[in-house]
C-alpha cells in the first residue's frame, strides 16, 4: 500500500514549488503589516496556517488529475482490492510532502518573525501533523471529486477552503498558544483536529469507493 | 504464463442496462463466453464495445443486470477471477520507467516476488533492454507492450481487451497476435473489440456484433465470423 | 395546481401570524428596542435553514445509496432553499447589530459559521454547476454535499470554542439563554411558519427539478435516435 509512494516521490518538483510558494505568500503578507512589532508576532501563527492551506490547495490539484493521464485510475482500481487502499496511499503521501514543506519552512517563519520555535518544537510538530493530516484528508477526497469537473483548478479551492475551517482556526490557535512568551498546549484545540481527522478519515473510509467509480 | 496458474473461467453478462442520464450505453444486453472461448466484440463507435468491457472489468457498475464469472457471482470476492484488462490508454505512469511501472503494479496486486515477476513480463513483452526508460519516451508500440505486460501480471484467467491494436504498427500487429495466440492456447478466455477484419480477429472462436448497445448478432446464434466483423450494416 | 394553492395560502397564513407576533405580540425588548424584533426572523431563519441542509444531507445518503434521481432533486432544492434562508440570516444579522452595536458586521461565534455554512453550499452549487453529466452530478454533488455535513458540527464548534479565547461583547447571545417565554413562544410560532415556508419551496423547486430531470431524458432518447 505505501508503495503508491513512490509514483508520488516522482513528484519532487511538487515540493520544492511548494516550499517557494509558502515562501512568497508569507513574505507578501509581511508587506501588509509591521512584521517586527510585538502585536504583530500574535499574526505569525495565523499566517503561517493560512500560507500552508493555501499551498496546500495547491499542491493537492494534480493528485487524482495525474491519474487521468493515461487512465491510471483503472489501472489502481484493478490492482487493488479496497478502493480506500488507494486513498490511503494518497493521504499518507500528501500529508508527507505537507509535512517536509512546513518543517522546512519553520526556521525561516522563525528567522523572519523573531518567534521562538524551538523550545516547543515537539508539540508544533504536532499540531503540523494533526493539521496537516486533516487538510490531506479533505483534500485528497475533494482532489478526486473535483477532477470529475471543468474548471478543476479553482473549484478545489473553492470546495476545501470552507471545509478546512475548523481545521485552520484550531491549528491556529494552538500555535498561537505554543507561541506566546509563557508557551502552553491548548488541549481542546488538538481534540478538534483529532475529532476533524478521525470524521473524515471515516467519512473517506466509507465513501471513498463511491468517490472513484466512473 | 502456464495454465495451471489459474482456471478457466467464463463469463456471463444476464441483461446488463448502463445508462448515462437518459442515454442507453448498453439495453438488455445477456452474453455468455465459456472458459477459454476467444470472442471479439465487433460494432461501430458507440455502440457499447467499451463499456460492457469495462463492466465485465468492473470499472464500470451496471445500471442494472448481473454479471457472473463461473464459479460465482460477479461480487462476492472470493470468486473473483484474476482479470486483466487493456484499454484504450495505457494505465502506466509516464513519469516511471517500464520497470517501475511493472514493479509498482506487481505490488500493488499483492504478487509473491514482485521484482522476478516484472522481470519476466518485461522479458515476455521484448522490453527487457528498456527496463530503466521512462515510458514517457516509448513509442505507441512499446506502450501497448508494458500495458499488456501490466495486464498480465497476476496470470489473469480471463483477459479483455478494448481495441488493442490501435496504434500498431504492422509489426506490432504480429507481435500482438502472435502473444495472444499464445494466451488463447494456453486456456485463457480472452475478450477484445475491434474494428474489422485482421491478423488478431483470425484467432477468434466467436464473434458478437453490438448497435446502440443491444446484441444484433452471434457467432452462436448462426453469424459468421466474416459477416460479423465485416457487417455492411442496414 | 390546487394543492399548491392550498399549500400556498397556509403558509401565508402562517407567515402572517408569525409577523404579527413577532411585531406585536412579543414584548419589545428591554435594551435594544423595537429593531430586536428582527431576531424572531434571524433566528428562527437560521434554524431552517440547518433543517433544509440536514434534508439535503439525507437525500446526498439516499442517491449514494439508491441512486434514483429524485434523491438527487430533493438534494438541490434542499440546498438551495437552506442557503436562501442562510442569507437571510446573514443579511438580517447586520441589520440588527447596526442600530444597536454600530457596527455592520460583529464576528461572534454564530454569524462566522453561518457565513462559512454559507459558503459551504455555495460551493456544492457550484459543483453541480461544473459537472455535466446528470449522473456524475448527481453522485459526486451527494459525496461533497455529505462530507459538508458532516463539517458543520465542527464548523460551528471550533469557531464557538475560538471565540471563548477571546472575550469579546456577547453580542447575538442569550438567544435562548434567558429567554421570555412569551418570546420563546413566538420564536418557535415562526419557526414553524418558517418550516411551512421551507416546504412550500422545496416543493415546488423540487417539481421545477423532477420536470428539468424528465426534460433532459426525453431529449437525450430524441437526440439518440
Amino acid at each position: 500500500m505505501g508503495k503508491e509512494l513512490r509514483t508520488e516521490f516522482r513528484s519532487r518538483e511538487l515540493l520544492t514549488t511548494t516550499g517557494v510558494f509558502i515562501l512568497v505568500v508569507v513574505v507578501l503578507f509581511s508587506f501588509t503589516f509591521d512584521p517586527s512589532s510585538a502585536e504583530s508576532r500574535r499574526f505569525a501563527a495565523n499566517l503561517l496556517w493560512l500560507a500552508f492551506l493555501f499551498a496546500a490547495s495547491l499542491m493537492l490539484q494534480p493528485c487524482f488529475l495525474r491519474e487521468q493521464n493515461n487512465d491510471t485510475l483503472s489501472a489502481l482500481r484493478l490492482s487493488v482490492d479496497d478502493p480506500f487502499a488507494i486513498f490511503a496511499a494518497k493521504l499518507a503521501a500528501n500529508t508527507l510532502f505537507l509535512l517536509i514543506t512546513e518543517l522546512v519552512m519553520l526556521p525561516v517563519f522563525a528567522i523572519l518573525f523573531n518567534v521562538p520555535v524551538l523550545r516547543v518544537f515537539g508539540q508544533l510538530a504536532l499540531v503540523l501533523f494533526l493539521g496537516s493530516l486533516g487538510i490531506s484528508i479533505a483534500g485528497t477526497a475533494l482532489s478526486a471529486i473535483s477532477a470529475q469537473a471543468r474548471m478543476r483548478e479553482l473549484l478545489l479551492p473553492v470546495l476545501l477552503l470552507p471545509l478546512l475551517a475548523p481545521v485552520l482556526v484550531a491549528s491556529t490557535v494552538v500555535t498561537i498558544g505554543l507561541l506566546e512568551p509563557t508557551p502552553f498546549v491548548e488541549w481542546k484545540g488538538i481534540g478538534f483536529l483529532v475529532t476533524f481527522d478521525v470524521v473524515f478519515l471515516t467519512a473517506l473510509w466509507l465513501f471513498g469507493e463511491y468517490l472513484l467509480e466512473e | 504464463m502456464t495454465p495451471k496458474d489459474f482456471s478457466p473461467t467464463g463469463i456471463r453478462f444476464e441483461n446488463i442496462d448502463k445508462r448515462y442520464g437518459g442515454l442507453y450505453a448498453l439495453r438488455r444486453v445477456s452474453l455468455e463466453i465459456d472458459a477459454g472461448e476467444c470472442a471479439v466484440l465487433a460494432g461501430r463507435n458507440g455502440s457499447g464495445k467499451t463499456t460492457l468491457l469495462r463492466i465485465a472489468a468492473r470499472l464500470v457498475r451496471p445500471s442494472s443486470g448481473v454479471i457472473t464469472f463461473s464459479g460465482g457471482r460477479n461480487d462476492a470476492p472470493t470468486s473473483l477471477p484474476q482479470i486483466g484488462f487493456v484499454a484504450h490508454a495505457t494505465m502506466v505512469y509516464d513519469e516511471l520507467t517500464a520497470g517501475e511501472n511493472l514493479l509498482l503494479f506487481a505490488r500493488l496486486l499483492g504478487i509473491a516476488e514482485p521484482a522476478a515477476r516484472a522481470e519476466k513480463l518485461l522479458e515476455d513483452v521484448g522490453l527487457a533492454d528498456r527496463k530503466n526508460s521512462l515510458v514517457r519516451t516509448f513509442s505507441r508500440g512499446m506502450r501497448q507492450r508494458v500495458a499488456i505486460a501490466r495486464a498480465l501480471l497476476n496470470e489473469p484467467a480471463v483477459l479483455l481487451l478494448d481495441e488493442p491494436a490501435t496504434g500498431l504498427d504492422p509489426q506490432g500487429v504480429s507481435w500482438l497476435a502472435e502473444t495472444l495466440r499464445r494466451m488463447r492456447d494456453g486456456g485463457r478466455t480472452i475478450v477484445m473489440s475491434l474494428h474489422g477484419e485482421s491478423e488478431i480477429s483470425s484467432l477468434a472462436t466467436r464473434a458478437v456484433r453490438l448497435e446502440a448497445g443491444s446484441v444484433i448478432s452471434d457467432t452462436r446464434s448462426g453469424g459468421s465470423l466474416h459477416s460479423i466483423l465485416t457487417f455492411a450494416g442496414a | 395546481m390546487k394543492k399548491n394553492a392550498v399549500g400556498g395560502a397556509i403558509v401565508l397564513l402562517l407567515l402572517g401570524a408569525a409577523a404579527y407576533g413577532a411585531l406585536y405580540v412579543a414584548p419589545t425588548e428591554r435594551t435594544m428596542g423595537t429593531i430586536q424584533r428582527i431576531f424572531y426572523l434571524h433566528v428562527s431563519s437560521a434554524w431552517t435553514g440547518l433543517t433544509a441542509f440536514f434534508v439535503c444531507f439525507v437525500a446526498n445518503l439516499l442517491y449514494v445509496w439508491r441512486r434514483q434521481p429524485r434523491w438527487d432533486w430533493l438534494g438541490v432544492s434542499a440546498a438551495e432553499v437552506g442557503l436562501a434562508f442562510t442569507t437571510v440570516v446573514l443579511v438580517t444579522g447586520p441589520i440588527w447589530a447596526h442600530p444597536v452595536w454600530g457596527m455592520w458586521w460583529t464576528w461572534d461565534a454564530r454569524l462566522t459559521s453561518t457565513f462559512v455554512l454559507w459558503l459551504l453550499y455555495v460551493a456544492y452549487l457550484v459543483l453541480r454547476t461544473l459537472v455535466e453529466e446528470p449522473d456524475r452530478r448527481a453522485l459526486v454533488s451527494a459525496l461533497f454535499g455529505i462530507f459538508a455535513f458532516i463539517d458543520v458540527p465542527l464548523v460551528f464548534g471550533s469557531i464557538r470554542w475560538w471565540r471563548t479565547q477571546h472575550p469579546q461583547p456577547v453580542v447575538m447571545g442569550g438567544n435562548g439563554s434567558g429567554l421570555d417565554p412569551t418570546m420563546w413562544r413566538v420564536t418557535l410560532f415562526f419557526w414553524l411558519a418558517m418550516l411551512a415556508l421551507m416546504t412550500l419551496l422545496m416543493r415546488a423547486r423540487y417539481g421545477m427539478e423532477a420536470m428539468r430531470g424528465d426534460l433532459e431524458v426525453v431529449r437525450r432518447e430524441v437526440e439518440a435516435a
